[in-house]
């Protein structure tokens, strides 16, 4: 990609299986349309993800990484792991902070089977506020 | 007679008719469904939200509607109706005639082209009218069968539609088709029709486009309905700064000639006052009602939250009339409020239906000789709550009468075990085994990828360059194939895959597609056919997520299809076969408790032909009903006590256990060993199953004088005087909610309103110049009881309401007992002096649930009633495999809904005990035992508790999975310190992959 073309961030989201990515499946079956820039990794339940997954994520270079499961308190198919993930994804921001990369590189984000709008409007506005904040500086970094 | 069949009939494709199909299916019998509309899932899929949880509807039922559809034992036949039944229990013949859908089902994919080109447009029933449809249409986006229909009457016949079905299933000339069905029993669950609330013509429904029911009001607030759940209002899509609901419209009400109660009603209007505000915070709700009826479990505490934390405000009134206000179109309405009649402005006003009997009840009691009540529901009794007047014919759901959700799935499980236990000789004879080739062992081969690409009609294709993709992914390590299909998922395709993984020794397969959440079971089957492990399947989703959302971009699209191929390449790279473990199934189930439920359900079993063994605490079987002598409705409780004491004694499969106890369980699902205190003796028992049937005890209360004047009894205490032909009182007083809701116990204890109707109805019979006095917060005679209810206040017995703020005084002045209450009607304080006060007592948990919580590991709600799986869709499930509750121990409940869900246990059971061996799901989590450092983290963290810690060596102790209990949500994985936990399928090292692929292709571009 040259350097003035527009900046198109690279998003990975991880979606659980049960909520947020039936909720984007809803999203496509309604034809909303959202850009083009996240590829979706579908996992079981959004506490199985690690957040070295993120990490790893970011150190490859993505601008930014969605994690997003089911409702509190009470939506999780696994009972209880979308309040794990909430503990995990607030010490994880904690840490990037820390690390010099912006927290707001990383979204957790609650979205129902139902909720097809919510997802597009969750992917667009992250979109928009990445392209705000710039390319992951750490791309530049394993670039050079 | 005839042979037996091996095979059900389900009238009824709603939730409940799915449930009692499911239960069967999974317990080894045919089922056939049939449906009267073009898809199943019922009233249910049109709800936004459900309470007490606020579950979105639709992501609870979906799951279940796809199992159904793919089920190999169930076969749905929509859009039909039933003609004529002959025969007998155990074997009718049943005529079914499926109307012409002018759309081949083995054809049509549900891709939706037709749709969209479809020049009709036409009134959208399932948006209730809010929204239009094409006249080739689906129900619903996520429709099962997803076939499409033809609406015949709006058709014009264009063409279009078959010009464009790639598919080619558009068949213009279909005809009817009659089917003949042989089944052994048969199960109604035809559901139930709203009230059409143009009727009540003082309300203006149909006049004025700002009053919707309560059913236009769910799809309002649907995010797949027509504003995408925003709170508008159809006049001039504004948002209303105020909403009225008003209840009992069509119920309780003379006049339109449903005297009963709908019960569900109260609920549904404050979910719906609740959710209005989440989807569109800053309206305002207030509810007109009668009495909320928040009887079920945990309903009053949401009734709370809905007054204090959304501040939706209640109002006692009946409303009159309601009138639209000319240019602002605002809804007037007019009520009485402390004696005043006011008057006040909504924007929007939302009727709460109620229920009607389906609009076919009369035909399909005629086709099928079975006895309607009054007001056409199905006729049914206290102990026999599923059966109908004629044998091997069984009703669940509404059309038993008006119900919630909860109580239909209970419903209808227990219908599907009263079903089987005809039937139960018949088991396996009629269900569909497949033969599969032996798996081929792939280990130590190198990746071996095969890539399917689909365009999905246009679907994928009209966006995405598929042709591309597929020259694309030929370029990807480790492919050796990539083609692209059509339709991936047609039957022409499935035989093509296959062929492909022999002729290229394939041994990953990839389809890059639609979503896994429906089409993964099918490639998953395909290539299990083929000879390989179904976990060497992988897809990715190219149409959901990628070319359905980016139509207007498709070199952007096409670039991301690409992308997705290569990650999930990758992950494929690594992917192994995985064992689905297998457990062996002891065939006999332990119930723990024997009254009327525990009894039930040990019969339901061993009619199944599964032993059974009963703990009873007491010296005697019978728990809670020995205390029984009349029941509202008119049956003999001591009878069928004796009946079925009878029963259980003289069954040769049940073995009853009283003055036992059980004092420790251990093992998991089909294989548990418990010991029991029996004779002063520990004893052990092996079982498949545990069902939990420990019932409820009364609240001894410490309020009104209770216990310090002899004068003042508990209900159970009156109906003992009364049996005992010693009452005499000429004044009665009773109370109702001592000890529930109240700040420590919220919940209402739902059967105190039925037994003082009932014990005021008694005292009315033997001595009707007694007065009896009602103190009531809510009267909460739900269902058909609403007629004792109206039949009491006609015999004179005077109801009073009291509220927290004004509560009743007892007194005991010089020997003189005393009750002092706020009258609200004539607004002032009155005194009397009953000979007898009755204390409504409130229904609270057995105190040894604690104990046998922490036995069998299951959880307890706050207030500590058993907690079940899911409360609307598991009502007598655990969320561990394999352990059950139903009756009083689950929360309070009338005789004829313990009955239904001590029945439902039975036949969740079955589906277990039914087997000789459990095939558990393959993806698990495992330990590495070499890293694991045994710091119990995972252990902690495992919502099953399908970790148990075990010793490798004398000093070190190592995580070890239960695969039987652990469901693969992978929390334990991400949470171990030294990664010694992976979970298959969604290893540490594919997901890695497939992230790094995603990416790393960007960077070197």
């Amino acid at each position: 990609m040259s350097e003035k073309e527009e900046f198109e961030p690279k998003i990975i989201g991880f979606l659980c299986n049960w909520c947020a990515y039936a909720g984007a499946d809803l999203a496509g079956v309604s034809r909303m349309q959202y850009p083009p820039n996240i590829r979706i990794v579908r996992v079981m339940c959004s506490g199985r993800v690690d957040p070295s997954f993120i990490l790893e994520a970011l150190k490859d270079g993505a601008d930014g990484v969605l994690v997003a499961g089911c409702h509190l308190p009470s939506d999780c198919h696994y009972i209880s792991g979308n309040f794990k993930a909430l503990r995990r994804i607030k010490l994880l921001k904690k840490v990037l902070e820390q690390f010099g990369i912006e927290p707001e590189r990383v979204r957790l984000e609650w979205i129902s089977a139902s909720e097809g709008d919510k997802f597009a409007t969750v992917v667009k506005d992250m979109v928009d506020q990445i392209k705000k904040i710039g390319p992951n500086p750490l791309k530049g970094g394993i670039e050079a | 007679m005839k042979d037996k069949v091996g095979a059900v009939l389900v009238v009824g494709g709603g939730i409940a008719g799915i449930q009692a199909a499911l239960d069967l299916a999974d317990s080894g019998f045919r089922v056939y469904v049939v449906e009267d509309t073009p898809s199943i899932g019922g009233t249910m899929t049109q709800l936004d939200k459900t309470f007490p949880t606020n579950d979105c509807a639709m992501c609870i039922l979906a799951p279940k509607l796809v199992g159904a559809g793919r089920h190999a034992n169930i076969h749905l036949i929509t859009n039909a109706e039933i003609r004529k039944v002959e025969g007998e229990a155990g074997n009718f013949k049943v005529t079914v005639t499926r109307r012409a859908r002018y759309v081949d089902s083995e054809k049509c994919t549900g891709c939706g082209v037709c749709a969209q080109e479809c020049p009709v447009e036409a009134i959208d029933e399932y948006d209730e009218g809010l929204n239009r449809r094409s006249a080739i249409f689906v129900k619903y986006l996520q429709a099962v069968p997803s076939t499409f229909i033809i609406d015949r009457e709006k058709c014009i016949g264009c063409g279009t539609c078959q010009e464009v079905c790639r598919a080619d299933a558009v068949r213009y000339e279909d005809k009817d088709e009659h089917v003949e069905l042989n089944v052994g029993a048969i199960i109604l669950a035809p559901g139930f029709e709203e009230y059409n609330p143009s009727l009540k013509s003082e309300y203006g429904y149909g006049r004025y486009p700002n009053i919707v029911s309560s059913i236009e009001f769910e799809r309002i607030l649907s995010a797949t309905g027509p504003y995408s759940g925003v709170v508008l209002r159809p006049s001039d899509g504004k948002i209303p700064k105020k909403i009225a609901f008003i209840q009992c419209v069509g119920s309780r009400d003379e006049t339109t000639g449903n005297t009963y109660c709908s019960s569900a009603c109260c609920m549904y209007g404050i979910k719906e006052a609740v959710i209005a505000q989440e989807h569109t915070p800053g309206v305002e709700c207030t509810i007109f009602f009668m009495d909320i009826r928040a009887y079920g479990k945990e309903f009053d505490a949401y009734y709370n939250r809905a007054k204090e934390e959304y501040k939706v405000r209640f109002v006692r009134s009946r409303i009159p009339k309601v009138e639209e206000v000319p240019g602002s179109r605002n809804l007037l309405v007019r009520y009485v409020a402390e004696g005043e009649l006011k008057e006040e402005e909504f924007g929007l006003v939302v009727l709460s239906v109620g229920m009607r009997p389906p609009k076919y009840a009369k035909e399909l009691a005629e086709i099928l000789g079975i006895k309607l009540n009054k007001y056409n529901f199905c006729s049914t009794n206290t102990f026999s709550p599923l059966g109908t007047s004629r044998h091997g014919i069984y009703v669940c759901g509404a059309f038993a009468g008006p119900k919630d959700i909860p109580e239909s799935v209970a419903q209808a499980s227990g219908a599907a075990a009263e079903a089987a236990s005809i039937i139960a000789s018949e088991r396996g004879k009629l269900a569909t085994v497949k033969k599969l080739p032996p798996e081929k062992d792939v280990s130590g081969e190198k990746p071996r990828v095969g890539v399917f690409v689909c365009h999905c009609g246009i679907n994928i294709g009209g966006t995405v360059n598929v042709p591309e993709v597929v020259e694309y992914a030929k370029t990807l390590p480790d492919v050796v194939y990539a083609e692209h299909n059509l339709y991936t998922c047609s039957e022409d395709t499935q035989k093509r895959i296959r062929e492909k993984i022999e002729e290229f020794n394939l041994n990953r397969v990839i389809v890059a597609s639609c979503t896994p959440r429906t089409h993964e079971p099918l490639f998953r089957e395909t290539v299990r056919e083929a000879g390989l492990n179904p976990y060497l399947f992988e897809m990715t989703n190219i149409r959901d997520q990628c070319s359905w959302v980016h139509i207007r971009e498709p070199k952007k699209a096409t670039e991301k299809a690409k992308d997705l191929v290569r990650s999930i390449v990758a992950k494929a790279r690594l992917l192994r076969p995985l064992k689905k473990p297998t457990v062996n199934v002891i065939p006999a189930g332990l119930i723990i408790g024997g009254g009327i439920v525990g009894m039930t359900a040990a019969l339901e079993l061993a009619r199944q032909g599964f032993e059974v063994h009963v703990v009873e605490k007491e010296k005697e079987l019978g728990g809670h009903l020995r205390t029984l002598h009349y029941l509202l409705e008119g049956e003999d409780p001591k009878e069928q006590l004796s009946k079925t004491v009878k029963q259980v004694m003289e069954n040769d499969k049940i073995h009853v256990y009283l003055g036992a106890q059980v004092v420790d369980v251990s093992g998991f699902v089909g294989n548990f060993k418990s010991k029991i205190m029996f004779n002063g003796e520990e004893k052990e028992i092996e079982h498949g199953i545990i069902i939990v049937a420990t019932g409820a005890v009364e609240y001894k209360p410490t309020e009104y004088l209770y216990g310090l004047d002899l004068r003042v009894l508990t209900q159970h205490e009156l109906e003992e005087k009364i049996s005992k032909e010693e009452f005499k009182a000429e004044k009665v007083v009773m109370i109702q909610c001592v000890g529930a809701r109240t700040k420590e116990r919220p919940n209402c204890s739902r059967i105190c309103c039925g037994q003082a109707i009932k014990n005021a109805l008694k005292i009315k019979e033997v001595r009707p110049e007694t007065d009896v006095y009602i103190l009531y917060k809510d009267v909460r005679s739900y269902g058909f009881k609403e007629d004792y209810y109206r039949k009491a206040a006609e015999k004179g017995v005077l109801f009073i309401n009291y509220d927290d703020e004004r509560k009743p005084q007892a007194t005991n002045e010089n020997a003189k007992l005393k009750i002092k209450f706020w009258e609200p009607v004539i607004k002032t304080e009155v005194e009397i002096e009953p000979n007898l006060l009755i204390l409504s007592a409130a229904t609270i948990p057995n105190p040894d649930n604690k104990q046998l919580s922490e036995m069998l590991k299951v959880p307890l709600t706050k207030g500590g009633f058993f907690l079940e799986a899911h409360m609307k869709l598991r009502p007598v499930d655990f969320a561990t495999d394999g352990v059950f509750l139903c009756g009083m121990a689950h929360s309070p409940k009338y005789i004829d809904e313990s009955i239904a869900q001590a029945c439902a246990a039975s036949a969740r059971a079955a589906t277990i005990l039914s087997k000789k061996a459990l095939e558990m799901e393959g993806i698990v989590a495992n330990v590495d035992e070499d890293l694991c450092s045994g710091c119990r983290i995972c252990e902690s963290l495992c919502p099953y508790s399908a970790i148990e810690m075990k010793e490798q060596t004398e000093e070190k102790r190592v995580a070890h999975v239960i695969e039987a209990l652990c469901k693969g949500c992978g929390v334990c994985g991400t949470a171990c310190p030294t990664k010694a936990v992976t979970m298959g399928h969604f290893t540490t090292d594919e997901i890695m992959a497939q992230v790094k692929a995603t990416l790393v292709e960007e960077i070197k571009a």
